[in-house]
């Protein structure tokens, strides 16, 4: 029984490393260990190829632009003496959801890496100016980070298929 | 679950097999768990570098297109303390230009096909009808008499085929010795391979070519054998070999050897792929946006397509996907096998130090012969340097460069010149000129009045004495080995002969400007070098948007006065240094240096030289680009 569950554990291990790339690939970013664990935590992950990868993690663009865009709305009633910051701010994500990704993951679809490379550094911009309206006291500094992190991460990938 | 009974009382020939499976696992384990520690040991290197990363990331990034190959990210301007810059209307709206070619809103990208045809130019682009990004490009239109004003015509091509449904993208038109039109374009088929696809005008009667048939038996190339289904674009114009057959060359990549395929073709629809390549340059990554044409050794007339002989050089040129920089190379075309080899191998196209039709932000330019006025005319991609939330908020992206014509310097035997179509005249309204001694570290002002919308053609003289000066005295440090205008620090780094030269687009008290300007440096052969840049580091306060510095090497021939032009057109600067043989597009995105603030300043920051200049300034006219209607194409029919 025991021997069973060790045996399935071996197993679903070595599927994961079997043909996955997420760490070769990883290792070529700036941030490995984020890097793995955001391509780990997608299921299509260990099959996927370069630019599967690459969509995965403009996925988690997506994911965070969209919990951040969230995180504003409640943000105007909690603190509502940071409203022009929060609209920028809101201004900036909505950006990222409506441009940034749907244009990242046409061009990397498509075969034409470069528009998303643009869409990509440009999510990384976005997250930037935001954070830089609240004249150091953010509340969103560390979703902001993140977006920072995440779109350098996925910019180093989709940069592999130029 | 395993009935547990089961395990003490099953079949006796289980065991063995389970025994063997077991081992097989536990040494695929232990393979397994030694690889991962082998690939975590190699990342505890990333960890450390991550760290080091992780502090440069807060510090707020801020990256633009890629201008390197392996770049850093550019710098967000200030500091994370800054606060962030608010665009608001008038400033996003002043941004529009005048007299560039851009179409009423929405995404541009590469131009296409263009040509001339029955009394009017006509112009192709890469088009997205939908938003102010890339994506669900189709085929925009627009016609003109004289390159300069323009008429928007009805999306020519959609995406309503299979093998172009993902993309109707970049194509090139030839002339049939009858004088019809067949157009080459990439599609991106419903299953996203790239394709080469036929069209031609419906109706060839129509001077306005609005309707285009695409041949029924398209795609008419797929990917050949060991080319990538993503890796096959931007079919050239065809020109003729001397066996009679029409040949045209296709961008690619080989791993990350940029390359050029070449196909022969009768009819345009059934091809046969040459063994060689028309050439290749390791380590250049994707070729995009191939163009392929012949000059004039000794002529400064264009030259068709096809025409060949011992008085002519090929131009290969191709835009680098890694960089998106546009290299050329001067060089020799063999007609036998379809190959062309460059006179400098060290310039080749595609490497780091090899010729750039601009030194700017220029893109996937395409050049096509005029038969109209006997010249070759180049247009390019000017994409934007701002944030992707600014162009939403203007609602429009890119622009295409002023036309150019392009012939071979026969002066220096080496390269290309460049030069503003000679309509663009047309739009000259007031000027003024002016004649000026320039001491060192001063800044004059320039009263033109309005100063967004300008042509600027300058001759800047360095003071005899000076230059003997500096020539003669061995403590001036030669430094022209090391100089580079993005690299050097910019206008504001005062040299002995530079940098001098005009600051456009500048608030009165200079906090926001956009210098163009040359500097001039001594080599370590006491020879002299000029470098000529645009530094828009300083062209605006708002920390979203781009701002390098760039610019390039000169020559400069004995005897010849320094000359530089520029065009200045909102939020685009062209800026033509010697005749055109170094130039540099930029945009730039002022706050405050707009409308009736931005001003025009001459100056000199040279620490001794003193320098005369002798330039004229014309207010420039817009172009009035028009939208669709039949009125607006009689009006034009009518110049």
């Amino acid at each position: 029984m025991k021997m069973m569950k060790v045996m399935m554990l071996i197993v679903m291990m070595m599927m994961v490393s079997e043909g996955s790339i997420i760490e070769p690939t990883c290792k070529e970013t700036p941030d490995f260990s984020l890097c793995v664990s955001l391509l780990n935590s997608d299921p299509r992950g260990s099959s996927a190829d370069t630019s599967g990868l690459a969509l995965i993690l403009i996925d988690k663009i997506k994911g965070l632009a969209t919990k951040t865009l969230n995180e504003i709305n409640g943000l105007y009633k909690k603190r509502p003496e940071l409203k022009r910051a929060l609209d920028e701010c809101s201004r900036r994500y909505k950006t990222i959801l409506n441009a940034d990704v749907p244009e990242a993951i046409e061009a990397i679809s498509k075969g034409v890496p470069k528009f998303g490379e643009d869409g990509v550094i440009d999510a990384g911009v976005e997250a930037s100016v935001c954070q830089g309206g609240f004249n150091g006291r953010s509340p969103l500094t560390s979703l902001t980070k993140s977006m920072q992190k995440i779109s350098n991460v996925t910019r180093a990938i989709v940069r592999m298929l130029l | 679950m395993a009935d547990p009974n089961q395990e003490t009382h099953g079949p006796r020939r289980r065991r063995p097999f389970k025994g063997l499976l077991a081992v097989s696992f536990g040494l695929l384990f232990i393979a397994f768990y030694v690889a991962l520690i082998a690939t975590h040991d190699g990342s505890r290197s990333n960890d450390e570098g991550i760290d080091e990363t992780e502090t440069i990331t807060s510090r707020a990034r801020l990256a633009g297109v890629s201008e390197k190959r392996n770049d850093g990210l550019w710098k967000l301007s200030g500091d994370r303390n800054t606060p962030a810059f608010e665009w608001n209307n008038s400033m996003l709206s002043w941004q529009r230009t005048a007299f560039h070619f851009q179409p009423e809103q929405n995404w541009m990208n590469d131009p296409n096909g263009p040509l001339f045809y029955k009394g009017w130019y006509h112009f192709f682009y890469q088009y997205n009808p939908n938003a102010a990004v890339w994506g669900d490009i189709v085929w925009g239109h627009a016609v003109s008499r004289d390159l300069i004003h323009w008429v928007h015509l009805p999306i020519a091509m959609v995406a309503d085929q299979w093998y172009d449904s993902n993309g109707v993208w970049t194509g090139s038109a030839t002339f049939l010795p009858d004088g019809s039109i067949v157009m080459l374009y990439t599609g991106s088929t419903d299953k996203a391979v790239q394709v080469q696809n036929l069209a031609y005008p419906e109706d060839p009667n129509d001077p306005l070519l609005l309707k285009w048939v695409k041949f029924p038996g398209n795609p008419v190339l797929v990917p050949p054998p060991g080319i990538l289904p993503k890796d096959f674009r931007d079919p050239t114009t065809a020109w003729k070999t001397s066996e009679g057959k029409w040949r045209i060359t296709i961008g690619s990549k080989l791993n990350k050897t940029g390359i050029s395929l070449v196909y022969d073709t009768i009819d345009f629809k059934t091809y046969e792929k040459l063994d060689t390549l028309l050439h290749r340059v390791p380590n250049t990554g994707m070729w995009e946006c191939v163009d392929f044409y012949p000059v004039s050794k000794t002529a400064g007339n264009g030259l068709d397509t096809s025409v060949n002989g011992p008085a002519v050089k090929h131009i290969v040129k191709a835009s680098m996907d890694d960089t998106r920089f546009d290299h050329y190379a001067v060089g020799t075309y063999f007609d036998s096998n379809g190959t062309w080899i460059p006179d400098d191998p060290t310039i080749d196209v595609g490497m780091s130090a090899s010729l750039r039709y601009d030194y700017g932000k220029f893109y996937a330019s395409k050049s096509f012969y005029d038969q109209n006025k006997g010249r070759r005319v180049l247009w390019s991609w000017i994409g934007e340097s701002d944030s992707e939330a600014s162009d939403v908020q203007k609602g429009w992206s890119s622009l295409q460069g002023i036309p150019r014509t392009v012939v071979f310097d026969t002066k220096t035997g080496k390269n290309l010149v460049q030069w503003p179509v000679e309509e663009i005249k047309s739009l000259r309204l007031s000027s003024k000129q002016f004649d000026l001694e320039v001491g060192p570290g001063s800044v004059v002002p320039v009263d033109v009045g309005s100063a967004a919308q300008l042509d600027i053609e300058a001759e800047f003289e360095i003071n005899k004495e000076s230059l003997e000066k500096i020539l003669g005295n061995a403590s001036v440090v030669a430094e022209a080995e090391e100089f580079s205008c993005e690299k050097s620090g910019g206008s504001t780094v005062r040299g002995a002969l530079g940098p001098f030269g005009f600051s456009v687009l500048a608030t009165e008290s200079l906090s926001e400007q956009t210098p163009v300007y040359f500097y001039v440096a001594k080599g370590t052969d006491s020879e002299l070098k000029t470098f000529f840049c645009t530094d828009t580091s300083r062209s605006s306060v708002a920390n979203d948007v781009v701002k390098p510095i760039y610019g390039s090497i000169v020559p400069v021939l004995k005897g010849e006065k320094l000359t530089m032009r520029i065009l200045v057109d909102h939020s685009i600067v062209e800026a033509f240094g010697q005749g055109g043989r170094t130039c540099i597009t930029s945009r730039v995105y002022p706050t405050t240096a707009i409308y009736g603030a931005a001003k025009l300043f001459l100056f000199n920051n040279a620490l001794d030289a003193t320098v005369t200049a002798s330039f004229t300034v014309w207010q420039m006219n817009s172009a009035f680009i028009h939208p669709y209607s039949d009125e607006a194409v009689r009006a034009l029919s009518r110049t």
